[in-house]
């Protein structure tokens, strides 16, 4: 089997965000591979072992990427890809990473692309079913468990914390959810394997694009952090004077009604 | 220039070279593959670990085994043991790292500790091939769990003194063992146990003893103040049958092996002291963050400030030399070939080579850690006290460390002597260092040290290393051979000696830094600036101690004056410095550089 990931650096999950200048500053962060695509790299070793094949890790990025692809290598994966956009790209949205990977995926034989449900950065969840779309082949998102036999592939879906059971084909893109496995700490043998495992580099002149080709077509007009959260209140009184309060609170001071 | 190289890397060399800031290995030098073990020690720790913890200190030991074979499937304890019999072989630095990763665990780094570093080495360096071939691959996996049983109840710091004997049966095919081992980490389920025990009353000889030999049994738990997650026992040896095959080493020689694990123990109990220290600051400065006083939260109170600050400071400092120690192996060990590498005989020596270094790193970061868990329980206040946090663990888990693998008190006299021991043997030329000092004194003029940044912290490094040896030699002038009984003084040598290990390799750390990037070296910067300058106030008041307790009269007062001469500086203001370096970590809620 041709198995793919998507794999994208994203803020480690302890980290304080705060925000500089309108950008969110990356200044001393420490970064991991989003959680989400983590349970893709773990699935598809988990494909591999069992159908054999090749597990190709792909990230959109800079050079700093390339620790969390030798990560992904350390946890098993066969090779990695970094496509490297520092030089070519202030920035992108969706559709520019859509591009880039169509790009990248033409000419290749994928049997399954795996990818996380959502970046735990900006959480938009298109990446995956866009490309699908691009690609031409079929999709599930928030896959919760996937079963390969032959062509036929057996899926369980979260919807809502319902699960769907789905039975569809290769080829196939899926996006992990939580739930579909533990991923594995990558041993200190793989981390030593690793080092030696093929990292391809690429740029955007090396998939025939240019800048024009990719250019984000949406715009980030501001960034900015959740208000503070306060201290909670108690309400006090008589039931039917709390109860009064509370629908007043929530109508005029939270908004939400 | 080769000469000059070899020199460097002596041991106890520090204390009258010169060294460069290139030459020294400091944490920013980390490989990615170096970071990488670090964070799989660290996810394994959190995430297997840390939420056992409660279970491993009300001793359910059947967690902590089940958590080292875990650790072994993951390589976390083969790393010291070669390639050849099934272990990893990667360098000190790495195995350094997991032990730091690991203190976070409490008691439970001591069981790992045990196993990997006093228990399993001794057959690493020591071992023959059949014994390697026999044990190592196992203990690197977890399949077998070692430990190490010199202590005994008559024979702590004199381990020599030890009573447990050994005597050859008439088949010539078993030593027959009997004696009793005290407070033997990992007691309750090691399979195998390095054991010493004097060969015919005066042979003092280490074995390799299993624990389903006959006559092979061990005591009842101890009950002890900190570190419960750890199984600590008597380990009984009643006729106890072990093969003629299973001594380790050369009988009579067990006390090269001792010596050679206790310096091992000393640096990995080190770095141990360094992580928990990290800890403690964090759950400090989150804590001070969150707490709040007539309406502020304490952290912005500049006393809370101070001890957030000294606490970052000191732990620089410590982390700074105790890696310079792993560096320093590193270097050396980088100049043996592959035979010898796997040869764990010419491993030991290239430790033995820095047992100062040793002694020192053990001495000041099992201090540090105290400092920092004493002051993590002050800035919790009263709730520092309630079990439910994790500081009131962190307090009593640390004070076993200025205690086992040497005393601090042994720790620090060995220091003065070693080095005492080196410049006779004509190691180090301390003998003609301090005579020429000694003239140089006499014509000295006070200097002015400049304003460029670590320009004064070199400075006072510089003298302090003219300070030691003025006050070495004097008492080793005074009291010769007799110095050995003024153990205050050898102890105050000893701590001016660890300051300035300590405040040389936080200046040389910085200027690697600054070199690569003087605006991300800022918090460093201020690191340094604060020890240098309280380190050399204490090197001071060590240093006066010294010459008033040896000398009187015209010859005290001419030393005196000398000691004037070389500690003349301006002060810098470390009350502003901590509130800069506070401000940092209270941002960052975590020790940063």
């Amino acid at each position: 089997m041709n198995i793919y990931v998507l794999l994208k650096r994203t803020f480690d999950t302890e980290e304080k965000i705060a925000i500089n200048d309108g950008r969110i500053d990356e200044e001393g962060a420490e970064f991991i591979i989003n959680p989400y695509d983590e349970y893709a790299v773990e699935e598809a070793i988990n494909l591999r072992d069992e159908h054999g094949g090749e597990v190709t890790v792909v990230t959109i990025g800079e050079e700093e990427s390339e620790k969390q692809l030798r990560t992904a290598l350390a946890m098993g994966a066969d090779k990695a890809v970094l496509i490297n956009t520092e030089d070519d790209l202030e920035d992108g949205d969706q559709f520019t990473t859509v591009k880039i990977l169509e790009a990248f995926f033409e000419g290749k034989e994928a049997d399954i692309i795996l990818a996380g449900n959502v970046a735990i950065d900006e959480a938009s969840g298109q990446v995956g079913p866009r490309l699908a779309e691009r690609l031409d082949i079929p999709y599930v998102t928030t896959i919760t468990s996937i079963s390969v036999d032959g062509e036929t592939v057996q899926i369980e879906r979260d919807v809502e914390g319902d699960v769907e059971k789905v039975e569809t084909s290769l080829p196939l893109l899926v996006t992990c959810q939580q739930g579909l496995n533990e991923p594995r700490y990558p041993s200190l043998p793989g981390i030593m394997k690793a080092k030696k495992k093929p990292l391809e580099e690429l740029e955007l002149d090396d998939l025939d694009l240019d800048e024009g080709d990719v250019e984000a077509k949406t715009k980030t007009v501001d960034i900015f952090l959740p208000p503070e959260k306060e201290a909670g209140k108690v309400l006090e009184g008589e039931i039917d004077d709390q109860v009064k309060e509370l629908v007043s609170l929530l109508r005029n001071e939270a908004k939400v009604l | 220039m080769s000469e000059t190289k070899e020199k460097m890397f002596k041991g106890g060399g520090f204390l009258i070279e010169d060294v460069a800031a290139e030459d020294v290995i400091t944490p920013e030098d980390f490989s990615d593959e170096h970071l990488m073990i670090a964070k799989t020690t660290e996810d394994f720790v959190l995430g297997e670990v840390v939420p056992k913890i409660d279970k491993l200190e009300n001793h359910e030991f059947e967690h902590s085994v089940d958590l080292l074979k875990k650790a072994g499937e993951l390589g976390l304890l083969g790393v010291d043991v070669p390639e050849e019999y099934g272990g990893l072989g990667l360098d000190k630095i790495s195995s350094s790292l997991i032990t730091e990763k690991f203190s976070r665990a409490g008691g439970f780094s001591v069981t790992h500790g045990a196993h990997v570093g006093i228990g399993s080495l001794p057959i690493v360096f020591f071992g023959n091939e059949e014994q390697k071939q026999k044990y190592l691959p196992k203990l690197a996996t977890g399949e077998l769990i070692a430990a190490y049983a010199l202590t005994e109840p008559g024979s702590g710091s004199d381990a020599l003194g030890a009573k447990t004997t050994a005597k050859i049966n008439e088949a010539g095919t078993h030593y027959v063992l009997n004696g009793e081992k005290q407070w033997i980490t990992n007691s309750a389920f090691a399979d195998v146990f390095v054991v010493y025990a004097k060969i015919d009353g005066d042979k003092f000889t280490a074995f390799i003893v299993e624990r389903d030999y006959p006559g092979v049994s061990t005591g009842t738990e101890e009950k002890k103040m900190g570190i419960k997650s750890s199984s600590t026992r008597t380990l009984v040896l009643e006729d106890a049958e072990v093969p003629v095959e299973n001594v380790l080493g050369d009988i009579g020689r067990g006390h090269i092996i001792a010596f050679n694990i206790l310096n091992v123990g000393r640096y990995k109990l080190a770095i141990g002291g360094v992580g928990g220290s990290k800890r403690a600051i964090e759950l400090a400065v989150k804590y001070a963050n969150e707490r709040k006083q007539f309406q502020t939260p304490i952290s912005s109170f500049s006393l809370i400030q101070e001890k957030l600050a000294s606490m970052a400071v000191n732990t620089y400092a410590n982390e700074s030399s105790v890696y310079r120690t792993v560096g320093l192996f590193e270097q050396s060990m980088g100049k043996l070939t592959d035979e010898q590498l796997k040869d764990g005989k010419e491993v030991a020596k290239v430790i033995a080579e820095y047992a100062i270094e040793c002694s020192l790193n053990k001495v000041f970061c099992t201090e540090l850690l105290d400092f920092t868990a004493d002051e993590a329980v002050q800035i919790h206040g009263g709730y520092g006290f309630m079990q439910e946090y994790e500081v009131e663990r962190i307090y009593r888990d640390s004070r076993i460390n200025r205690i086992f693998e040497g005393t601090n008190e042994i720790n620090r006299m060995i220091v003065p002597g070693t080095l005492l021991k080196k410049a006779m043997k004509g190691e180090l030329p301390l003998l003609q260092k301090a005579q020429s000092l000694q003239e140089e004194l006499m014509m000295m003029m006070p200097e002015d040290p400049g304003t460029e940044p670590l320009e004064q912290e070199k400075y006072l490094v510089k003298n302090a290393k003219k300070i030691a040896l003025v006050a070495a030699g004097l008492a080793a002038q005074k009291y010769g051979e007799k110095l050995e009984k003024e153990q205050e003084l050898l102890v105050n040598i000893a701590d001016i000696v660890a300051e300035i290990y300590n405040m040389e390799s936080a200046v040389l750390r910085t200027e690697k830094a600054m070199n690569k990037s003087p605006e991300k070296a800022q918090q460093k910067l201020l690191y340094t600036q604060v020890y240098a300058q309280e380190a050399f106030n204490r090197i001071e008041a060590h240093a006066k101690e010294t010459l008033i307790a040896s000398e009187s009269g015209d010859t005290l007062r001419m030393m005196l004056g000398a000691l004037k001469k070389l500690t003349r500086h301006t002060p810098s203001n470390v009350i502003a410095k901590k509130r800069e370096i506070a401000a940092n970590l209270i941002k960052e809620e975590k020790y940063i550089v």
